[in-house]
């Protein structure tokens, strides 16, 4: 083939190619909400066998269990425990949405709109706790407990 | 001479473990939700939060056989809830023989924690080392 010819020899022209969008579930809500259970849940089970086991020290001695928890008592703690609670807090709510969606007839079409009352309870739980929380950790600088 | 089966013999099905795994995390679950925000409302909201959290806290509350009860629940729904949630996750994600290590390592710690909590739970004794002011004079009068 002369290089002439080569030349003429063009890639077929094609539209921009376009991410694929045409998923009810990638990228939607539907697989953060799954993403979000599996983090939260993770993170909520570690904190389960840790707690497991601080508390078991009060079967040890009082001295080794205010210890351990003297540990919760400090600010940055205090900041973990906001964590906690978030991470507690969606994961319970998006646990009762899976469970409206398995068990009610309507629930696989208002699964979005449960996601985002989810998110909403969620945000409402927390304006409830952080700033309660917030006095908890002041008042433990303070020493006033 | 071989007999058959007359038609229509339902077969035989072993049980579906899976179905009840699945089944327990959303009964199991609905019942966590209250028994965790009561746990995190009497423990780190209400009062002095975390920061009243103390042995004579702790032996306070499980004078009260309600307590016992509430944290034995706690401890078995939320445990076995955590275990068979991260074994679905270990099976997704891991392969082979670090599947079957991933498994057992979880498996062990489970039982191994459930033994403990359950243990502490039945045998807690508020009198145990040197007892606080405040635990000291029921102590004595023991």
């Amino acid at each position: 083939m002369s290089t002439e010819a080569a030349a003429k020899i063009r890639a077929p022209k094609t539209t921009k190619l376009q991410r694929p969008v045409g998923t009810l579930y990638r990228g939607r809500e539907g697989m953060w909400s799954w993403v979000l259970h599996r983090i939260t849940g993770v993170a909520i089970f570690f904190f389960l066998l840790v707690h497991i086991l601080d508390t078991a020290l009060v079967r040890v001695s009082p001295e080794a269990y205010d210890a351990v928890i003297g540990a919760y008592k400090t600010p940055i703690m205090g900041i973990g425990e906001i964590g906690l609670v978030a991470a507690i807090g969606l994961h319970a709510l998006n646990g009762l949405r899976i469970i409206a969606i398995d068990f009610l007839t309507i629930g696989p079409r208002i699964q979005r709109l449960m996601f985002w009352i989810a998110i909403a309870i969620w945000l409402a739980l927390l304006a409830g706790f952080i700033p309660r929380q917030i006095a908890h950790i002041i008042a433990g600088m303070a020493g006033v407990h | 001479m071989s007999t058959i089966e007359a038609p229509r013999t339902p077969v035989r099905r072993r049980t579906n473990w899976e179905k009840w795994g699945w089944l327990y995390m959303r009964f199991s679950g609905v019942l966590l939700v209250v028994l965790i925000f009561g746990h995190l409302l009497v423990n780190l909201f209400l009062g002095e939060g975390v920061q009243a959290i103390d042995f004579a806290f702790v032996a306070g509350k499980l004078a009260d056989p309600f307590w016992i009860v509430y944290d034995m629940l706690l401890l078995w729904l939320a445990l076995i809830h955590g275990a068979n949630g991260m074994r679905t996750i270990i099976n997704d994600y891991a392969h082979g023989r670090l599947r079957v290590v991933f498994l057992v390592a979880l498996a062990g710690a489970t039982v191994v924690l459930l033994v403990l909590g359950t243990l502490v739970l039945t045998t807690f004794d508020p009198c145990i080392g040197t007892p606080s002011e405040t635990l000291a004079p029921l102590c004595a009068a023991q």
